[in-house]
Protein backbone atom coordinates (compact mmCIF):
# COMPACT_ATOMS: atom_id res chain seq x y z
CA UNK A 1 0.00 0.00 0.00
CA UNK A 2 1.53 2.96 -0.67
CA UNK A 3 1.64 6.66 1.48
CA UNK A 4 -1.36 8.54 -0.11
CA UNK A 5 -3.67 5.23 0.40
CA UNK A 6 -2.43 4.63 4.05
CA UNK A 7 -5.57 5.05 6.12
CA UNK A 8 -4.58 7.64 8.47
CA UNK A 9 -7.62 8.05 10.69
CA UNK A 10 -7.17 4.99 13.17
CA UNK A 11 -3.40 5.89 13.69
CA UNK A 12 -4.26 9.49 14.57
CA UNK A 13 -5.90 7.78 17.43
CA UNK A 14 -3.50 7.22 19.25
CA UNK A 15 -1.68 10.63 19.56
CA UNK A 16 -4.84 12.08 19.55
CA UNK A 17 -6.28 10.17 22.75
CA UNK A 18 -2.61 10.96 24.60
CA UNK A 19 -3.17 14.66 23.38
CA UNK A 20 -7.00 14.80 25.09
CA UNK A 21 -5.61 13.40 28.25
CA UNK A 22 -2.63 15.86 28.91
CA UNK A 23 -4.99 18.72 30.38
CA UNK A 24 -6.76 15.93 32.30
CA UNK A 25 -3.86 14.93 33.91
CA UNK A 26 -2.57 18.39 34.26
CA UNK A 27 0.90 17.75 35.01
CA UNK A 28 3.16 17.26 32.35
CA UNK A 29 5.75 15.33 33.83
CA UNK A 30 2.95 12.64 35.49
CA UNK A 31 1.35 12.84 31.79
CA UNK A 32 5.15 11.31 30.41
CA UNK A 33 5.45 8.93 32.80
CA UNK A 34 1.84 7.89 31.96
CA UNK A 35 2.08 7.70 28.34
CA UNK A 36 5.45 5.59 28.04
CA UNK A 37 4.24 3.17 30.69
CA UNK A 38 0.82 3.00 27.96
CA UNK A 39 3.03 2.69 25.13
CA UNK A 40 4.98 -0.13 26.93
CA UNK A 41 1.93 -2.14 27.95
CA UNK A 42 0.61 -1.85 24.37
CA UNK A 43 3.84 -3.12 22.92
CA UNK A 44 3.91 -5.76 25.31
CA UNK A 45 0.10 -6.68 24.42
CA UNK A 46 0.97 -6.21 20.75
CA UNK A 47 3.20 -9.20 20.87
CA UNK A 48 1.09 -11.31 22.22
CA UNK A 49 -1.92 -10.71 20.70
CA UNK A 50 -0.06 -10.50 16.92
CA UNK A 51 -0.23 -14.22 16.43
CA UNK A 52 -3.73 -14.42 17.68
CA UNK A 53 -4.95 -11.81 14.95
CA UNK A 54 -3.13 -13.72 11.92
CA UNK A 55 -4.54 -17.18 13.59
CA UNK A 56 -8.03 -15.96 13.46
CA UNK A 57 -8.10 -14.52 9.85
CA UNK A 58 -6.19 -17.24 8.48
CA UNK A 59 -8.29 -20.11 9.49
CA UNK A 60 -11.43 -18.77 11.46
CA UNK A 61 -9.91 -19.88 14.81
CA UNK A 62 -10.56 -18.59 17.75
CA UNK A 63 -8.00 -19.58 19.79
CA UNK A 64 -9.21 -18.84 23.67
CA UNK A 65 -6.07 -20.96 24.96
CA UNK A 66 -3.32 -18.58 24.05
CA UNK A 67 -2.80 -17.39 27.38
CA UNK A 68 -1.50 -20.66 27.97
CA UNK A 69 1.71 -19.64 25.95
CA UNK A 70 1.70 -16.43 27.59
CA UNK A 71 1.99 -18.13 31.18
CA UNK A 72 4.43 -20.43 29.93
CA UNK A 73 7.13 -18.26 28.32
CA UNK A 74 7.06 -15.83 31.78
CA UNK A 75 7.47 -19.35 33.85
CA UNK A 76 10.29 -20.29 31.78
CA UNK A 77 11.49 -17.24 31.59
CA UNK A 78 11.81 -17.36 35.43
CA UNK A 79 13.44 -20.39 35.75
CA UNK A 80 16.44 -19.62 33.59
CA UNK A 81 17.08 -15.78 35.00
CA UNK A 82 16.74 -17.56 38.60
CA UNK A 83 19.71 -19.62 37.43
CA UNK A 84 21.67 -16.87 36.00
CA UNK A 85 21.32 -14.67 38.98
CA UNK A 86 25.07 -13.76 38.75
CA UNK A 87 24.43 -12.37 35.53
CA UNK A 88 20.99 -10.49 36.07
CA UNK A 89 22.27 -9.25 39.89
CA UNK A 90 25.04 -7.27 37.81
CA UNK A 91 24.85 -3.79 37.34
CA UNK A 92 26.29 -4.07 33.69
CA UNK A 93 23.19 -3.82 31.10
CA UNK A 94 25.35 -6.20 28.74
CA UNK A 95 25.55 -8.80 31.16
CA UNK A 96 21.64 -8.97 31.81
CA UNK A 97 21.08 -9.04 28.35
CA UNK A 98 23.38 -12.04 28.12
CA UNK A 99 20.16 -13.44 30.48
CA UNK A 100 17.76 -11.91 29.21
CA UNK A 101 18.19 -12.58 25.61
CA UNK A 102 19.07 -16.56 26.16
CA UNK A 103 15.78 -16.72 28.72
CA UNK A 104 13.44 -15.01 26.03
CA UNK A 105 14.99 -17.84 22.92
CA UNK A 106 14.40 -20.52 25.83
CA UNK A 107 10.91 -19.30 26.32
CA UNK A 108 9.81 -18.88 22.32
CA UNK A 109 10.80 -22.16 22.03
CA UNK A 110 9.06 -24.00 25.08
CA UNK A 111 5.89 -22.05 24.05
CA UNK A 112 6.44 -22.88 20.18
CA UNK A 113 7.17 -26.34 20.90
CA UNK A 114 3.84 -26.58 23.11
CA UNK A 115 1.67 -24.62 20.13
CA UNK A 116 2.57 -27.53 17.61
CA UNK A 117 1.27 -29.96 20.09
CA UNK A 118 -1.86 -27.65 21.18
CA UNK A 119 -2.92 -27.16 17.31
CA UNK A 120 -2.16 -30.49 16.66
CA UNK A 121 -4.47 -31.93 19.01
CA UNK A 122 -6.70 -29.52 20.12
CA UNK A 123 -7.38 -27.00 17.24
CA UNK A 124 -6.93 -29.52 14.27
CA UNK A 125 -10.31 -31.86 15.03
CA UNK A 126 -12.21 -28.71 15.65
CA UNK A 127 -11.78 -26.63 12.28
CA UNK A 128 -14.70 -24.90 11.53
CA UNK A 129 -16.65 -25.38 14.45
CA UNK A 130 -16.81 -21.90 16.74
CA UNK A 131 -18.31 -22.97 19.59
CA UNK A 132 -16.54 -26.48 20.58
CA UNK A 133 -12.82 -24.09 19.27
CA UNK A 134 -13.38 -21.87 22.44
CA UNK A 135 -14.84 -24.70 24.70
CA UNK A 136 -11.92 -26.69 23.71
CA UNK A 137 -9.18 -24.09 23.62
CA UNK A 138 -10.20 -23.10 26.75
CA UNK A 139 -9.97 -26.83 28.44
CA UNK A 140 -6.50 -26.37 27.02
CA UNK A 141 -6.02 -23.34 28.94
CA UNK A 142 -7.13 -24.89 32.20
CA UNK A 143 -4.96 -27.92 31.36
CA UNK A 144 -2.31 -26.05 30.58
CA UNK A 145 -2.59 -23.88 33.61
CA UNK A 146 -3.04 -27.15 36.13
CA UNK A 147 0.46 -28.13 34.29
CA UNK A 148 1.97 -25.49 35.28
CA UNK A 149 1.43 -25.40 38.29
CA UNK A 150 2.36 -28.67 39.08
CA UNK A 151 5.68 -28.39 37.25
CA UNK A 152 6.54 -24.59 39.60
CA UNK A 153 3.81 -25.54 42.14
CA UNK A 154 0.62 -22.96 42.20
CA UNK A 155 2.68 -20.31 44.15
CA UNK A 156 3.35 -16.50 43.06
CA UNK A 157 6.80 -16.48 41.48
CA UNK A 158 8.84 -13.29 41.60
CA UNK A 159 10.59 -12.34 38.25
CA UNK A 160 12.68 -9.16 39.41
CA UNK A 161 14.21 -6.98 36.50
CA UNK A 162 17.30 -7.62 36.22
CA UNK A 163 19.46 -4.76 38.12
CA UNK A 164 20.59 -2.42 34.98
CA UNK A 165 17.43 -2.59 33.36
CA UNK A 166 15.70 -1.27 36.89
CA UNK A 167 15.12 2.36 37.96
CA UNK A 168 14.17 5.11 35.80
CA UNK A 169 15.83 7.70 33.32
CA UNK A 170 14.89 11.67 34.21
CA UNK A 171 13.43 14.02 32.23
CA UNK A 172 12.99 17.20 33.58
CA UNK A 173 10.72 16.13 36.25
CA UNK A 174 9.68 12.86 34.87
CA UNK A 175 10.75 9.80 35.68
CA UNK A 176 10.48 7.29 32.68
CA UNK A 177 11.46 3.71 33.45
CA UNK A 178 13.77 1.96 31.59
CA UNK A 179 12.69 -1.38 31.28
CA UNK A 180 9.23 0.02 29.85
CA UNK A 181 11.62 1.75 26.98
CA UNK A 182 13.03 -1.78 26.85
CA UNK A 183 9.58 -3.13 26.06
CA UNK A 184 8.48 -0.79 23.29
CA UNK A 185 12.15 -1.41 21.63
CA UNK A 186 11.59 -4.72 21.77
CA UNK A 187 7.65 -4.53 20.33
CA UNK A 188 8.84 -2.14 17.92
CA UNK A 189 11.58 -4.69 16.92
CA UNK A 190 8.84 -7.48 16.38
CA UNK A 191 6.74 -4.74 14.73
CA UNK A 192 9.21 -4.27 12.41
CA UNK A 193 10.36 -8.08 11.53
CA UNK A 194 6.60 -8.76 10.89
CA UNK A 195 6.00 -6.00 8.75
CA UNK A 196 8.91 -6.70 7.07
CA UNK A 197 8.02 -10.46 6.74
CA UNK A 198 4.32 -9.71 5.68
CA UNK A 199 5.35 -7.16 2.86
CA UNK A 200 8.63 -8.49 1.18
CA UNK A 201 8.28 -12.21 1.35
CA UNK A 202 6.17 -14.78 -0.28
CA UNK A 203 5.11 -16.39 2.92
CA UNK A 204 4.16 -13.14 4.23
CA UNK A 205 2.32 -12.52 1.23
CA UNK A 206 0.58 -15.84 1.41
CA UNK A 207 -0.59 -15.01 4.81
CA UNK A 208 -1.83 -11.88 3.84
CA UNK A 209 -3.82 -13.41 1.26
CA UNK A 210 -5.04 -16.51 3.41
CA UNK A 211 -6.32 -14.11 5.48
CA UNK A 212 -8.53 -12.55 2.75
CA UNK A 213 -9.32 -15.62 0.60
CA UNK A 214 -7.92 -19.14 2.01
CA UNK A 215 -10.23 -20.74 -0.32
CA UNK A 216 -8.22 -18.70 -3.87
CA UNK A 217 -4.96 -19.36 -1.92
CA UNK A 218 -5.21 -23.15 -1.98
CA UNK A 219 -6.76 -22.82 -5.85
CA UNK A 220 -3.44 -21.24 -6.72
CA UNK A 221 -1.69 -24.43 -5.19
CA UNK A 222 -0.74 -23.61 -1.61
CA UNK A 223 -1.47 -25.68 0.66
CA UNK A 224 -2.96 -23.56 3.51
CA UNK A 225 -2.72 -25.80 6.12
CA UNK A 226 0.96 -25.69 6.65
CA UNK A 227 1.16 -22.11 6.14
CA UNK A 228 -1.45 -21.82 9.28
CA UNK A 229 0.68 -24.64 11.30
CA UNK A 230 3.70 -22.29 11.25
CA UNK A 231 1.67 -19.14 11.79
CA UNK A 232 0.25 -20.79 14.91
CA UNK A 233 3.69 -22.14 15.96
CA UNK A 234 5.08 -18.43 15.63
CA UNK A 235 1.56 -17.04 17.03
CA UNK A 236 2.57 -19.26 20.27
CA UNK A 237 5.71 -18.43 20.44
CA UNK A 238 5.56 -14.53 20.04
CA UNK A 239 3.36 -14.78 23.17
CA UNK A 240 5.83 -16.83 25.13
CA UNK A 241 7.86 -13.31 24.41
CA UNK A 242 5.73 -11.41 25.79
CA UNK A 243 4.61 -13.81 28.79
CA UNK A 244 8.70 -13.04 29.43
CA UNK A 245 7.95 -9.29 28.76
CA UNK A 246 4.49 -8.98 30.86
CA UNK A 247 6.43 -10.81 33.25
CA UNK A 248 9.14 -8.58 33.84
CA UNK A 249 6.67 -5.46 33.74
CA UNK A 250 4.79 -7.04 36.71
CA UNK A 251 7.84 -8.49 38.38
CA UNK A 252 6.22 -11.59 39.46
CA UNK A 253 4.20 -14.92 37.01
CA UNK A 254 1.28 -16.17 38.47
CA UNK A 255 -0.55 -19.91 36.40
CA UNK A 256 -3.59 -17.50 36.23
CA UNK A 257 -1.38 -14.86 34.34
CA UNK A 258 -2.61 -16.21 30.80
CA UNK A 259 -6.25 -16.24 31.49
CA UNK A 260 -5.71 -12.36 32.84
CA UNK A 261 -4.25 -11.02 29.86
CA UNK A 262 -6.25 -13.43 27.50
CA UNK A 263 -9.77 -10.42 28.16
CA UNK A 264 -7.23 -7.59 26.97
CA UNK A 265 -6.23 -9.84 23.93
CA UNK A 266 -9.51 -10.50 22.27
CA UNK A 267 -10.10 -6.49 23.14
CA UNK A 268 -7.32 -5.63 21.23
CA UNK A 269 -7.82 -7.79 18.17
CA UNK A 270 -11.47 -6.83 18.06
CA UNK A 271 -10.55 -3.52 18.16
CA UNK A 272 -7.82 -3.96 15.26
CA UNK A 273 -9.91 -5.84 13.05
CA UNK A 274 -9.46 -9.29 13.05
CA UNK A 275 -6.40 -10.92 10.74
CA UNK A 276 -4.96 -6.96 10.90
CA UNK A 277 -1.62 -6.60 12.49
CA UNK A 278 -1.65 -3.04 11.98
CA UNK A 279 -4.63 -2.93 13.51
CA UNK A 280 -3.80 -4.99 16.66
CA UNK A 281 -0.65 -2.52 17.02
CA UNK A 282 -3.25 0.17 16.91
CA UNK A 283 -5.34 -1.42 19.73
CA UNK A 284 -2.92 -2.33 21.81
CA UNK A 285 -1.62 1.07 21.70
CA UNK A 286 -4.75 2.55 22.73
CA UNK A 287 -6.03 -0.41 25.27
CA UNK A 288 -2.14 0.57 27.56
CA UNK A 289 -2.82 4.17 27.09
CA UNK A 290 -6.07 4.14 28.20
CA UNK A 291 -5.53 1.49 30.82
CA UNK A 292 -2.96 3.89 32.27
CA UNK A 293 -4.29 7.39 32.01
CA UNK A 294 -8.07 6.07 33.17
CA UNK A 295 -6.07 4.03 36.50
CA UNK A 296 -4.53 7.57 37.41
CA UNK A 297 -7.69 9.59 36.70
CA UNK A 298 -11.18 7.67 37.76
CA UNK A 299 -8.79 4.56 38.92
CA UNK A 300 -12.89 2.99 39.74
CA UNK A 301 -13.63 2.85 36.17
CA UNK A 302 -9.82 1.74 34.90
CA UNK A 303 -11.48 -1.95 34.74
CA UNK A 304 -14.23 -1.42 32.61
CA UNK A 305 -12.35 1.91 30.42
CA UNK A 306 -11.28 -0.87 27.90
CA UNK A 307 -14.49 -2.54 27.28
CA UNK A 308 -16.17 1.48 26.77
CA UNK A 309 -12.78 2.08 24.64
CA UNK A 310 -13.78 -1.23 22.46
CA UNK A 311 -17.28 -0.33 22.01
CA UNK A 312 -16.74 2.88 21.00
CA UNK A 313 -14.41 1.89 18.21
CA UNK A 314 -17.01 -0.39 17.24
CA UNK A 315 -19.75 1.79 16.61
CA UNK A 316 -17.45 3.84 14.40
CA UNK A 317 -16.00 1.17 12.84
CA UNK A 318 -18.06 -2.31 12.99
CA UNK A 319 -15.42 -4.48 11.57
CA UNK A 320 -12.23 -2.56 13.96
CA UNK A 321 -9.84 -0.20 12.69
CA UNK A 322 -8.21 -2.12 9.61
CA UNK A 323 -10.94 -4.84 8.22
CA UNK A 324 -9.86 -7.07 6.88
CA UNK A 325 -11.68 -8.43 3.29
CA UNK A 326 -14.02 -11.48 3.87
CA UNK A 327 -13.95 -12.00 7.43
CA UNK B 1 -15.28 -39.08 -26.46
CA UNK B 2 -12.93 -41.38 -24.47
CA UNK B 3 -10.40 -39.97 -22.08
CA UNK B 4 -7.16 -40.45 -24.15
CA UNK B 5 -8.81 -37.32 -25.90
CA UNK B 6 -10.50 -35.57 -22.87
CA UNK B 7 -8.01 -33.64 -20.84
CA UNK B 8 -10.84 -33.66 -18.15
CA UNK B 9 -13.55 -35.97 -17.60
CA UNK B 10 -16.55 -36.24 -15.38
CA UNK B 11 -18.55 -39.21 -14.78
CA UNK B 12 -21.60 -39.50 -12.52
CA UNK B 13 -21.00 -36.95 -10.56
CA UNK B 14 -23.14 -35.81 -7.57
CA UNK B 15 -21.94 -32.92 -5.22
CA UNK B 16 -24.35 -32.05 -1.90
CA UNK B 17 -23.74 -28.48 -0.19
CA UNK B 18 -25.08 -29.14 3.41
CA UNK B 19 -28.29 -30.68 2.83
CA UNK B 20 -28.92 -29.57 -0.74
CA UNK B 21 -28.20 -32.11 -3.53
CA UNK B 22 -26.92 -29.75 -6.36
CA UNK B 23 -25.11 -32.03 -8.92
CA UNK B 24 -27.33 -35.37 -10.21
CA UNK B 25 -25.10 -37.19 -12.19
CA UNK B 26 -22.48 -35.10 -14.68
CA UNK B 27 -20.98 -36.23 -17.25
CA UNK B 28 -18.41 -34.33 -18.85
CA UNK B 29 -15.64 -34.42 -21.44
CA UNK B 30 -13.47 -31.49 -21.94
CA UNK B 31 -11.22 -31.97 -25.00
CA UNK B 32 -7.23 -31.73 -24.63
CA UNK B 33 -5.90 -28.49 -26.58
CA UNK B 34 -9.75 -27.30 -27.01
CA UNK B 35 -11.84 -24.92 -25.78
CA UNK B 36 -15.41 -26.03 -24.30
CA UNK B 37 -17.60 -24.12 -22.63
CA UNK B 38 -19.98 -24.52 -20.07
CA UNK B 39 -23.53 -22.70 -20.63
CA UNK B 40 -27.10 -23.51 -18.72
CA UNK B 41 -29.65 -21.36 -17.01
CA UNK B 42 -28.84 -19.32 -13.84
CA UNK B 43 -28.80 -22.19 -11.40
CA UNK B 44 -28.27 -24.48 -13.25
CA UNK B 45 -25.10 -26.15 -11.42
CA UNK B 46 -22.41 -24.57 -13.43
CA UNK B 47 -20.41 -23.03 -10.85
CA UNK B 48 -20.74 -26.03 -8.61
CA UNK B 49 -19.56 -28.45 -10.97
CA UNK B 50 -16.50 -25.75 -11.47
CA UNK B 51 -15.83 -25.86 -7.73
CA UNK B 52 -16.24 -30.02 -7.62
CA UNK B 53 -13.62 -30.10 -10.46
CA UNK B 54 -11.22 -27.99 -8.34
CA UNK B 55 -12.00 -30.16 -4.80
CA UNK B 56 -13.70 -27.03 -3.30
CA UNK B 57 -16.61 -29.04 -2.63
CA UNK B 58 -16.44 -32.83 -2.70
CA UNK B 59 -18.29 -34.77 -5.17
CA UNK B 60 -20.59 -37.20 -2.99
CA UNK B 61 -20.63 -39.98 -5.97
CA UNK B 62 -19.21 -39.94 -9.28
CA UNK B 63 -15.10 -39.74 -10.50
CA UNK B 64 -12.86 -36.55 -12.49
CA UNK B 65 -10.33 -37.65 -14.05
CA UNK B 66 -7.41 -35.09 -15.31
CA UNK B 67 -5.21 -36.23 -17.66
CA UNK B 68 -6.60 -39.85 -16.98
CA UNK B 69 -5.78 -39.55 -12.90
CA UNK B 70 -8.62 -39.84 -10.32
CA UNK B 71 -8.43 -36.32 -8.50
CA UNK B 72 -12.06 -36.81 -7.06
CA UNK B 73 -10.68 -37.00 -3.80
CA UNK B 74 -7.72 -34.80 -4.02
CA UNK B 75 -7.16 -31.19 -1.93
CA UNK B 76 -7.71 -27.90 -3.98
CA UNK B 77 -4.08 -27.67 -3.82
CA UNK B 78 -2.74 -30.42 -5.09
CA UNK B 79 -5.66 -30.12 -8.15
CA UNK B 80 -3.73 -26.67 -8.69
CA UNK B 81 -0.21 -28.12 -9.02
CA UNK B 82 -1.22 -30.22 -11.47
CA UNK B 83 -1.16 -27.44 -13.48
CA UNK B 84 -4.63 -26.02 -12.92
CA UNK B 85 -5.49 -22.52 -12.72
CA UNK B 86 -8.72 -21.79 -11.74
CA UNK B 87 -10.56 -18.29 -11.70
CA UNK B 88 -13.90 -18.37 -9.46
CA UNK B 89 -17.12 -16.61 -10.16
CA UNK B 90 -16.88 -13.71 -7.48
CA UNK B 91 -12.93 -13.48 -9.16
CA UNK B 92 -11.27 -14.33 -6.09
CA UNK B 93 -8.99 -11.30 -5.81
CA UNK B 94 -6.62 -10.39 -3.17
CA UNK B 95 -8.25 -6.84 -3.04
CA UNK B 96 -5.69 -5.87 -0.05
CA UNK B 97 -3.01 -7.16 -2.51
CA UNK B 98 -1.75 -5.01 -5.07
CA UNK B 99 -2.47 -6.12 -8.93
CA UNK B 100 1.40 -7.37 -8.91
CA UNK B 101 1.03 -9.01 -5.32
CA UNK B 102 -2.02 -10.81 -7.00
CA UNK B 103 0.36 -12.37 -10.03
CA UNK B 104 2.98 -12.74 -8.15
CA UNK B 105 1.32 -15.47 -6.18
CA UNK B 106 0.15 -17.08 -8.80
CA UNK B 107 3.63 -17.24 -9.92
CA UNK B 108 4.67 -20.17 -8.36
CA UNK B 109 8.12 -20.65 -9.30
CA UNK B 110 8.42 -16.70 -8.39
CA UNK B 111 10.20 -15.69 -5.02
CA UNK B 112 10.03 -11.85 -6.10
CA UNK B 113 8.18 -10.14 -8.69
CA UNK B 114 11.92 -9.56 -10.98
CA UNK B 115 11.43 -13.72 -10.79
CA UNK B 116 8.32 -13.56 -13.07
CA UNK B 117 8.62 -14.17 -16.88
CA UNK B 118 9.36 -10.59 -18.34
CA UNK B 119 8.14 -11.61 -21.84
CA UNK B 120 5.29 -13.22 -20.28
CA UNK B 121 4.13 -10.27 -18.44
CA UNK B 122 5.15 -8.17 -21.96
CA UNK B 123 2.18 -10.45 -23.08
CA UNK B 124 -0.17 -9.66 -20.58
CA UNK B 125 0.09 -6.12 -20.65
CA UNK B 126 -0.39 -5.87 -24.21
CA UNK B 127 -3.70 -8.09 -24.09
CA UNK B 128 -4.98 -6.17 -20.58
CA UNK B 129 -3.30 -2.89 -19.91
CA UNK B 130 -5.00 -2.03 -16.98
CA UNK B 131 -2.72 -4.94 -15.47
CA UNK B 132 0.58 -2.76 -16.11
CA UNK B 133 -1.40 0.92 -15.43
CA UNK B 134 -2.63 -0.49 -11.96
CA UNK B 135 0.39 -2.60 -11.42
CA UNK B 136 1.37 -0.93 -8.05
CA UNK B 137 -2.28 -0.36 -6.82
CA UNK B 138 -4.32 -2.20 -4.54
CA UNK B 139 -6.30 -4.54 -6.25
CA UNK B 140 -9.32 -3.58 -4.26
CA UNK B 141 -9.41 -0.20 -5.72
CA UNK B 142 -9.96 -1.42 -9.10
CA UNK B 143 -13.25 -1.83 -11.11
CA UNK B 144 -15.32 -4.95 -11.64
CA UNK B 145 -14.03 -5.16 -15.21
CA UNK B 146 -10.17 -4.38 -13.85
CA UNK B 147 -10.58 -6.97 -11.26
CA UNK B 148 -11.78 -9.36 -14.21
CA UNK B 149 -8.39 -8.59 -16.24
CA UNK B 150 -6.43 -9.31 -13.01
CA UNK B 151 -8.16 -12.22 -12.35
CA UNK B 152 -7.74 -14.03 -15.56
CA UNK B 153 -4.06 -12.44 -16.11
CA UNK B 154 -3.45 -14.33 -12.38
CA UNK B 155 -4.68 -17.06 -14.64
CA UNK B 156 -2.24 -16.72 -17.09
CA UNK B 157 0.95 -15.71 -15.69
CA UNK B 158 2.84 -18.88 -15.91
CA UNK B 159 1.97 -21.65 -18.24
CA UNK B 160 -1.21 -23.84 -17.27
CA UNK B 161 -2.67 -27.23 -19.03
CA UNK B 162 -5.55 -26.31 -18.02
CA UNK B 163 -7.35 -22.79 -17.38
CA UNK B 164 -11.05 -23.23 -15.61
CA UNK B 165 -12.66 -20.01 -15.76
CA UNK B 166 -16.11 -18.97 -14.75
CA UNK B 167 -18.05 -16.14 -16.50
CA UNK B 168 -14.52 -14.50 -17.88
CA UNK B 169 -16.67 -12.06 -19.67
CA UNK B 170 -18.57 -10.82 -17.09
CA UNK B 171 -18.82 -6.99 -17.01
CA UNK B 172 -16.10 -6.54 -19.32
CA UNK B 173 -16.02 -3.79 -22.11
CA UNK B 174 -16.39 -4.88 -25.33
CA UNK B 175 -13.09 -3.80 -26.54
CA UNK B 176 -11.68 -5.56 -23.01
CA UNK B 177 -13.66 -8.86 -24.29
CA UNK B 178 -11.55 -8.46 -27.58
CA UNK B 179 -8.65 -8.87 -25.91
CA UNK B 180 -10.01 -11.92 -23.93
CA UNK B 181 -10.88 -13.37 -27.67
CA UNK B 182 -7.51 -12.65 -28.59
CA UNK B 183 -5.90 -13.90 -25.14
CA UNK B 184 -7.79 -17.43 -25.21
CA UNK B 185 -7.18 -17.61 -28.72
CA UNK B 186 -3.47 -17.55 -28.83
CA UNK B 187 -3.53 -19.90 -25.28
CA UNK B 188 -5.50 -22.33 -27.40
CA UNK B 189 -3.35 -22.05 -30.11
CA UNK B 190 -0.34 -22.85 -27.84
CA UNK B 191 -2.56 -26.28 -26.66
CA UNK B 192 -3.99 -25.08 -23.29
CA UNK B 193 -6.91 -26.69 -22.53
CA UNK B 194 -9.96 -24.40 -20.97
CA UNK B 195 -13.38 -24.95 -20.04
CA UNK B 196 -15.37 -21.91 -19.47
CA UNK B 197 -18.67 -21.03 -17.97
CA UNK B 198 -19.88 -18.32 -19.51
CA UNK B 199 -23.04 -16.37 -20.31
CA UNK B 200 -22.36 -14.47 -23.23
CA UNK B 201 -23.54 -16.45 -26.05
CA UNK B 202 -22.11 -14.49 -28.89
CA UNK B 203 -18.55 -14.59 -26.97
CA UNK B 204 -19.12 -18.57 -26.43
CA UNK B 205 -19.81 -19.15 -29.81
CA UNK B 206 -17.25 -17.33 -31.26
CA UNK B 207 -14.59 -18.79 -29.25
CA UNK B 208 -16.04 -22.46 -28.21
CA UNK B 209 -14.63 -25.76 -29.79
CA UNK B 210 -17.06 -28.12 -27.76
CA UNK B 211 -20.05 -27.18 -25.88
CA UNK B 212 -22.16 -29.15 -23.15
CA UNK B 213 -25.29 -27.19 -21.50
CA UNK B 214 -26.64 -28.08 -17.95
CA UNK B 215 -29.64 -27.99 -16.37
CA UNK B 216 -31.21 -28.59 -13.35
CA UNK B 217 -27.70 -30.23 -12.09
CA UNK B 218 -26.80 -32.26 -15.22
CA UNK B 219 -25.65 -32.03 -18.45
CA UNK B 220 -28.30 -32.08 -21.01
CA UNK B 221 -26.71 -31.21 -24.25
CA UNK B 222 -22.75 -32.00 -25.06
CA UNK B 223 -20.91 -31.55 -28.62
CA UNK B 224 -19.62 -28.96 -31.01
CA UNK B 225 -19.96 -25.55 -30.58
CA UNK B 226 -20.39 -24.84 -34.12
CA UNK B 227 -23.69 -27.39 -34.04
CA UNK B 228 -25.31 -25.10 -31.52
CA UNK B 229 -24.36 -22.13 -33.08
CA UNK B 230 -26.24 -22.99 -36.13
CA UNK B 231 -29.24 -24.32 -34.70
CA UNK B 232 -31.38 -21.76 -32.99
CA UNK B 233 -33.87 -24.18 -32.06
CA UNK B 234 -31.80 -26.18 -30.53
CA UNK B 235 -30.34 -22.86 -28.61
CA UNK B 236 -34.35 -22.03 -27.87
CA UNK B 237 -35.17 -25.50 -25.91
CA UNK B 238 -31.70 -25.43 -24.46
CA UNK B 239 -30.99 -22.43 -23.08
CA UNK B 240 -34.54 -20.51 -23.29
CA UNK B 241 -33.05 -18.01 -26.06
CA UNK B 242 -31.63 -18.16 -29.05
CA UNK B 243 -28.78 -15.94 -30.99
Amino acid sequence: MNFKELDWKPLALVPALALVTLPLVGSPSTWLTLTVAGLAMGMIIFIIASGLTLVFGLMDVLNFGHGVFIALGAFVAASVLGAMGDYTGSADLWRNLLAVLPAMLIAMLVAAAVGLAFERFIVRPVYGQHLKQILITMGGMIIGEELIKVIWGPQQIPLPLPEGMRGAWLLGDAAVEKYRVVAVLVGLAVFAALAYTLSRTKVGLLIRAGVQDREMVEALGYRIRRLFVGVFVVGSALAGLGGVMWGLYQQNVIPQMGAQVNVLIFIVIIIGGLGSTGGALIGALLVGLMANYTGFLVPKVALFSNIALMVAILLWRPQGVYPVANR
Amino acid sequence: MNSNVSMLSLRGVHTHIGAYHILHGVDLEVPRGELTMLLGRNGAGKTTTLRTIMGLWQASQGSVQLDGQDITRLATPAIAQRSVAYVPENMGIFADLSVKENLLLAARQASHAAQMDEARLQWIFGLFPAVQKFWNHPAGKLSGGQKQMVAVARAIVEPRDLLIIDEPSKGLAPAIIQNMIAAFEQLKAAGVTILLVEQNLAFATRLGDSVAVMDNGRVVHAGRMADLAADKALQQSLLGLAL
